[in-house]
């Protein structure tokens, strides 16, 4: 059994009269802006809103739908409805329509708005939504200068979940979450949301109204048009800040709530136009995106690529690499292991590289696992290595325990005083730094160390990594490129000539 | 076809680009940060948006947006990051709006570490936000696969309207390994019938609310009936050395490389240890589970850098016939093929 609280209205699809005096026929109807029938609405009222009556919203609904007929932004404008009383302004916009979770609107309408930037992007939010629990979304929003109008919707009070405090509520104000009235010494201070906005340099236009009575309803009418201009020029973010009636929240018929907020929100939410910059903002404009797979693949360089044509040298001493290459952050370890990882991907290797990643290589210690070998590559991580490049000493100290006999150890005898224990690898102390130091720059020590890793192995020809250096430090000057091939050269004839490989 | 070294996270992002992924919104974490890196550098370069969000929370909402709008958009996180995400996921969910996640798994709870592990298991393979609903789980292994399940992602995303996560954990993130890059997409699916552009035609509404209990109730089943559609078509597993195997092992991400290691080293000595690993962890491979006990298996091994997260989905695929064992490590330890096969040593007296 349904009860009514109102008498139900005959039923009009058009309601329309024409006007008595006037020699024109004036058509009373809904703008354009808004669907005939409210099709999504559920239920059989489908002519009327679900606002209470009394309501602030449907005013401002109304201003928008006028401004988006007079405007012709009916078809390209897109609307988002938040979380709130306003959930359901999607059943009255006859717009594109986007409902979204609570006080991410203006996240939302940021990708609206940059995945369509010749719609209208209009974000409809209350005071919980804007304010409280998206009161970051908003403010990043407005940071950005994204190309959307917000109106804000205040009316001091969550209407939807019936009547608890909103950051807006008044001090004093009784709501069924400050039922003695809001404390500022434990619920804080009613937040000022334009004065909040007007701190960030890119919004262009801020501007708050009432709709109270006649005078600032034609206000609110005013900047409402002025933030749907403002984003149908791309000028970038507008806000409208709506001191809004809430009887059924406030407890108070119509009249005493525009009442109410004449002279309690009033003073406390000041009316006006905070800033208007919109004349002199310059238009947004968003790149069109390259979607062409021939594009595509130009930008990318797909053309530029040439098959690698290097021969594997099937004679080398170790064939399957499990290395370990490690010492302070700064050495050049993990540019050490990419670069071998990339000069056995040009040999045609399956091979990986993984760092020890995250804050240790901001300095302290840092280490990464190369494997290069013919069959598929299954554990990257290096843990038991036929191989590990020691930089310094506490590296030496804990790597040389993991290695398989018989693997391959170099340390860099420049750093490192002390002799490996362990008497089943062979060993090779290489001054890597000091080679470096007389090639002039520390820096070309991983070359070194590259160099030295081809003459111990074998799998690698120096001639063939020098080759690839420029491709390998693609951008850098020639006299950087000449350092490189020549620590490759003197770390792989260093090893060459003082140990037998 | 151009090869290039590169991390997992980087392959990722180039598999984005060429999928014809128009829009990317993101937040820093590690190990997942160079997903937003490379894409600030690549998307760019071809007119697509790159956004860093203010927050994790923000960032799925601007894909709820983009993909509202009928673009290929992207967002990738880890841990602590998807578990923000999830309000926003339900939504994508609820408005049946695809978009493509990469979750490079951290150590948790809480803050954890940055340090790899694969506890993000149930937060994504079973939903993890409200309401019924399932993500497409695509759980990649090399960098190859980061750049070739991603664009698998874009096309499943559009297929089913769902959202689908890339998975994987912060090995395979960080790893340099050779990439080939495939050719582009050239074709995309036409969703003039729900997209809203902005135009005349397009005024669609894209929304998650159905008052009406019967309404709710028809479109969760709507969506039963869709992941059902998933489960039955679209999984995808790599067997290794599984035909004659005695002994099975099953894991995914940087756990499944350690296993293909450790099979090859058992063969070396004999024993017929295989690998059974799931690709899509929702759908989960069910069926192909539950056969393994007919081939005359002495015994099945989860491996995984979680709790027992995996290893449920396998005892429910196996319905008692069998009872996997399991062998975990955590807190940013990737267990090693010798310890795992000591492991199975000690289990099967092999």
């Amino acid at each position: 059994m349904e009860t009514f609280l109102l008498p139900r209205r005959s039923s009009r699809r058009s309601p329309s009269f024409t006007g008595c005096n006037m020699e024109k026929k004036t058509v009373l109807r809904k703008p354009k802006g808004f669907i005939n029938v409210y099709k999504h609405k559920p239920g059989a009222e489908k002519d009327r809103t679900h606002y209470c009556p009394g309501c602030g919203h449907g005013i401002l609904h109304k201003l928008i739908a006028e401004a988006l007929e007079d405007f012709d932004l009916v078809e390209k404008t897109i609307i988002i409805s938040p979380v709130g009383c306003s959930v359901f302004a999607y059943y009255y916009f006859h717009t594109g329509n986007l409902q979204v979770a609570h006080g991410r609107a203006p996240a939302v309408a940021s990708a609206v708005s940059r995945a369509n930037p010749d719609s209208v992007v209009i974000s409809y939010q209350g005071d919980g939504d804007l304010a409280a629990i998206g009161g970051n979304n908003i403010n990043q929003a407005a940071n950005r200068g994204e190309n959307m109008a917000v109106f804000f919707v205040n009316n001091a009070i969550y209407g939807m979940t019936g009547g608890q405090m909103a950051p807006t509520t008044l001090e004093g104000q009784k709501t069924t979450t400050t039922p003695y009235g809001r404390n500022v010494k434990t619920d804080g201070y009613p937040i000022q949301v334009c004065e909040l906005i007007n701190t960030f340099t890119a919004p262009v236009y801020i501007a708050r109204t009432s709709l109270q009575d006649m005078v600032n309803i034609r206000k609110t009418r005013i900047a409402v048009r002025k933030a749907i201009m403002n984003a149908k020029d791309k000028k970038g973010f507008s806000l409208v800040e709506v001191l809004s009636m809430c009887p059924s929240g406030w407890k108070k018929d119509s009249l005493q709530s525009q009442q109410w907020i004449k002279e309690r929100m009033v003073p406390r939410f000041p009316l006006g136009v905070l800033r208007d910059i919109s004349e002199e903002a310059e238009t947004i404009e968003r790149p069109v995106p390259v979607m062409d797979p021939e594009e595509v693949k130009k930008i990318f360089g797909y053309g530029d690529f040439k098959a690698s044509t290097i021969q594997k040298n099937t004679e080398a001493n170790i064939k399957k690499i499990s290395l370990r290459v490690s010492g302070f952050g700064g050495q050049g370890i993990m540019s050490t292991g990419i670069v071998l990882a990339n000069v056995g991907m040009e040999y045609g290797y399956n091979v990986s590289w993984l760092p020890s990643y995250g804050p240790e290589m901001r300095g302290g210690t840092a280490n990464c696992s190369v494997k290069i070998q013919e069959d598929t590559i299954g554990a990257s991580e290096v843990t038991e290595p036929n191989m590990i490049i020691a930089m310094n000493q506490p590296s030496l100290e804990k790597f040389e325990k993991i290695m398989i006999p018989g693997g391959a150890l170099m340390y860099n005898s420049t750093l490192i005083d002390i002799e490996p224990t362990r008497n089943d690898v062979d060993i090779y102390n290489v001054p890597i730094t000091g080679m470096a130091d007389e090639l002039g720059d520390t820096r070309v020590q991983s070359m070194v160390s590259v160099g030295a890793f081809a003459a111990i192995t074998g799998l690698f020809d120096p001639k063939e990594i020098v080759t690839l250096i420029p491709s390998l430090f693609a951008g850098k000057p020639d006299k950087v490129l000449k350092m490189n091939e020549e620590a490759v050269l003197k770390g792989y004839n260093y090893v060459t000539e003082n140990f037998s490989v | 076809m151009p090869r290039m070294l590169m991390k997992g996270n980087y392959a990722a992002v180039y598999g984005a680009i060429l999928a014809g992924c128009e829009a990317y919104y993101g937040y820093p974490i590690t190990p997942a940060s160079e997903i937003a890196e490379s894409a600030s550098a690549l998307f760019p370069k071809f007119g697509r948006t790159f956004l860093q969000a203010e927050s994790e929370v923000a960032a799925i909402n601007m894909v709820y947006g983009a993909s509202g709008c009928g673009q290929r958009v992207m967002t990738g996180s880890s841990g602590p990051g998807i578990s923000l995400k999830q309000e926003g996921i339900s939504y994508c969910a609820g408005s049946a709006l695809p978009c493509v996640i990469v979750d490079i798994m951290r150590g948790g709870p809480g803050l954890g570490n940055i340090g790899p592990e694969q506890s993000d298991y149930n937060q994504v393979v079973k939903g993890g936000g409200h309401g019924n609903y399932r993500n497409i789980v695509l759980a990649p292994n090399s960098a190859q696969e980061m750049c070739d399940l991603t664009m698998l992602a874009f096309e499943l995303a559009d297929k089913y309207r769902n959202p689908v996560f890339v998975l994987t954990d912060g090995v395979i993130g960080q790893m340099m390994e050779a990439v080939d890059l495939p050719e582009p997409v050239t074709r995309f699916p036409d969703k003039s019938d729900w997209a809203v552009k902005g135009t005349a035609e397009s005024r669609h509404l894209i929304n998650s609310i159905y008052l009406d209990h019967d309404d709710l109730e028809r479109w969760n089943r709507e969506l039963e009936k869709k992941y059902e559609t998933i489960q039955k078509n679209e999984v995808l597993v790599e067997e290794y050395m599984m035909d004659d195997a005695e002994i099975v092992t099953i894991g995914y991400g940087s756990s499944s490389r350690v296993l293909r290691s450790a099979v090859d080293t058992a063969r070396e000595n004999g024993i017929k240890l295989g690998l059974f690993r799931p690709i899509t962890l929702f759908p989960f491979p069910v069926d192909e589970i539950a056969q393994l006990p007919d081939k005359g298996i002495k015994g099945i091994l989860t491996v995984e850098m979680s709790t027992g997260q995996l290893v449920d989905d396998v005892n429910l695929a196996l319905k008692g016939k069998m009872i996997s064992d399991l062998y975990s490590r955590l807190g940013g330890n990737v267990p090693s093929a010798t310890e795992i096969l000591a492991k199975i040593s000690e289990l099967y007296g092999v």
